[in-house]
């Protein structure tokens, strides 16, 4: 039974989903839409689940001081702060919650993310090697679009903006579009698979 | 001469191991020094970004939009300037707008475009914009918007309930709405409002992305599923360039031309000292 029921409500739920796609009559669609209002309220434990997480992990390691605690010490009281704030004040526009939000973590994330220029200048000068014909045609190409993806590259040659629209829109869609249609043929082969019982690793092992 | 080939050879090893801190303050100039002095240069509009502009200005005053801001801090300098030029084309218009986004940090980011234009433009809350914040629930959350408004978001983005707000009046679910307008950094984003409401509700969708998430859309250009697309900063400038509103996009033209101009120059020069090594190896 404990695998039973289980592939019965994933059975019943997934099949659900899918009339519901064709059949707009009530009788299917309210249970469908009451399902969806459970998906979303489950959904949203997983940010629950992944608090609680992260500060049992956090805690373990300041506790026992191993490699880097300080650094999961400050996302315990970052973590902390922050809730409380956000709790005690509310998430309001001029709040201290908001001006946190918005003078510390904003440019926080944005200075991770700048990074990836550096890097990726790093990256094409170290590894970008034309050691094959594919590679000399992947780096062409990528000169190509950096190119005409700015400004700069227009004021080269006029042509180029309109060149590099043509690479995305027949070579890179092509490719593109064998990627999409593939994954979405595995995506519906896996998701029958689920419904029907056939796979069951989402059930976990014990 | 032998002695000069062993000189050139450890030149030749030194360019080819130099040391990234270089490289590093190279790009740091490139991007800087553009921006410190105000730098600015002219482009041409790319048919995608043409059409998500076009498809706006053919939207009647009144109509409404559905605004997902649907990214988070690290794609900001991306993603907000074109959040700006489409809140200035839309209130411009007078076009209603309802922003939500399926990313927590989405809505403050949101909230600040507003709080900016709203005043300019002299628009008010819950009259000409709202804000409904962020829900939890991925694809379930677009589905649900799209059949029942107030069962998915009760409430906006400070907590007052949908029915007290004047704008939202007549208004139950995206059935009611003109166009989705997706501004995403991933998952979920555009591509899921696509695949889950464009031909389920035959809606309207258009948007703005990541440079890097761009190409990945196309297919769904060429299909009509999606009217027009902004790609990455330069999407930005383009669609600032169209409302005659040059703002952070615009300004960040020349920085990004210089850093992809040296990105070029390195993989050039990286390369010319691979084959010198390589053919001196040979001999």
């Amino acid at each position: 039974m404990r695998t039973e029921i289980p592939v019965a409500m994933a059975f019943i739920a997934g099949m659900l989903m899918v009339v519901s796609l064709f059949v707009p009559h009530p009788f299917i669609a309210e249970p469908a839409a009451v399902m969806r209002g459970w998906a979303i309220i489950i959904t949203a434990f997983a940010y629950v689940l992944g608090v609680a997480n992260i500060a049992r992990i956090s805690l373990h390691t300041v506790r026992n001081r191993t490699t880097d605690w300080q650094y999961k010490a400050a996302l315990v009281v970052a973590l902390v702060a922050m809730a409380g704030v956000g709790i005690a004040g509310g998430i309001n526009s001029g709040g201290l919650f908001d001006w946190a939000y918005l003078n510390m973590y904003v440019p926080m994330q944005a200075t991770m993310f700048s990074l990836l220029a550096f890097f990726i200048a790093s990256a094409a000068y170290r590894a970008f090697r034309a050691r094959s014909v594919e590679a000399t045609l992947l780096l062409v190409v990528a000169a190509v679009v950096m190119l005409g993806r700015v400004p700069v590259g227009e004021k080269l040659w006029p042509g180029l903006p309109a060149f590099t629209e043509w690479i995305m829109e027949v070579p890179n869609m092509a490719a593109k579009r064998g990627i999409m249609i593939g994954a979405a043929l595995g995506a519906i082969s896996t998701g029958l698979k689920m419904i029907l019982g056939i796979e069951r690793s989402y059930l976990g092992s014990d | 001469m032998e002695e000069r080939g062993t000189e050139r050879r450890s030149l030749l090893t030194r360019l080819s191991l130099i040391d990234r801190r270089i490289l590093f303050l190279i790009i740091f100039a490139c991007a800087a020094i553009p921006l410190l002095i105000g730098a600015s240069l002219k482009m041409s509009v790319t048919a995608p970004v043409k059409g998500l502009y076009d498809a706006i200005d053919a939207l009647e005053a009144g109509s409404c939009v559905w605004l997902a801001a649907d990214y988070d801090p690290g794609s900001k300098p991306e993603l907000s300037p074109m959040n700006y030029a489409l809140v200035e084309h839309l209130f411009r218009k007078n076009i209603k707008v309802i922003s939500a986004s399926l990313w927590a940090p989405g809505p403050p980011l949101a909230q600040t475009v507003f709080d900016e234009m709203a005043p300019v433009h002299g628009k008010h809350y819950g009259v000409d914009y709202v804000n409904l914040g962020f829900k939890e629930g991925r694809e379930a959350v677009m589905v649900s918007v799209a059949e029942d408004l107030r069962r998915t978001f009760p409430e906006d983005y400070a907590g007052t309930p949908l029915d007290s707000i004047p704008m939202l009046k007549g208004i139950s679910s995206l059935k009611d709405i003109d166009m989705i307008i997706c501004v995403s950094a991933g998952y979920p984003g555009i591509k899921e409002w696509i695949q889950q409401i464009a031909t389920r509700y035959d809606t309207v969708i258009g948007g703005g992305v990541t440079a890097v998430s761009g190409p990945e859309m196309y297919p769904y250009i060429q299909s009509g599923q999606l009217v027009g697309l902004l790609s990455g900063m330069k999407g930005a400038a383009e669609y600032e360039q169209l409302v005659g509103r040059p703002g952070l996009g615009t300004a960040g033209m020349v920085a990004q031309s210089s850093v992809h101009v040296m990105v070029v120059i390195f993989i050039i020069f990286a390369n010319i000292v691979y084959f010198l090594e390589k053919r001196r190896a040979r001999r």
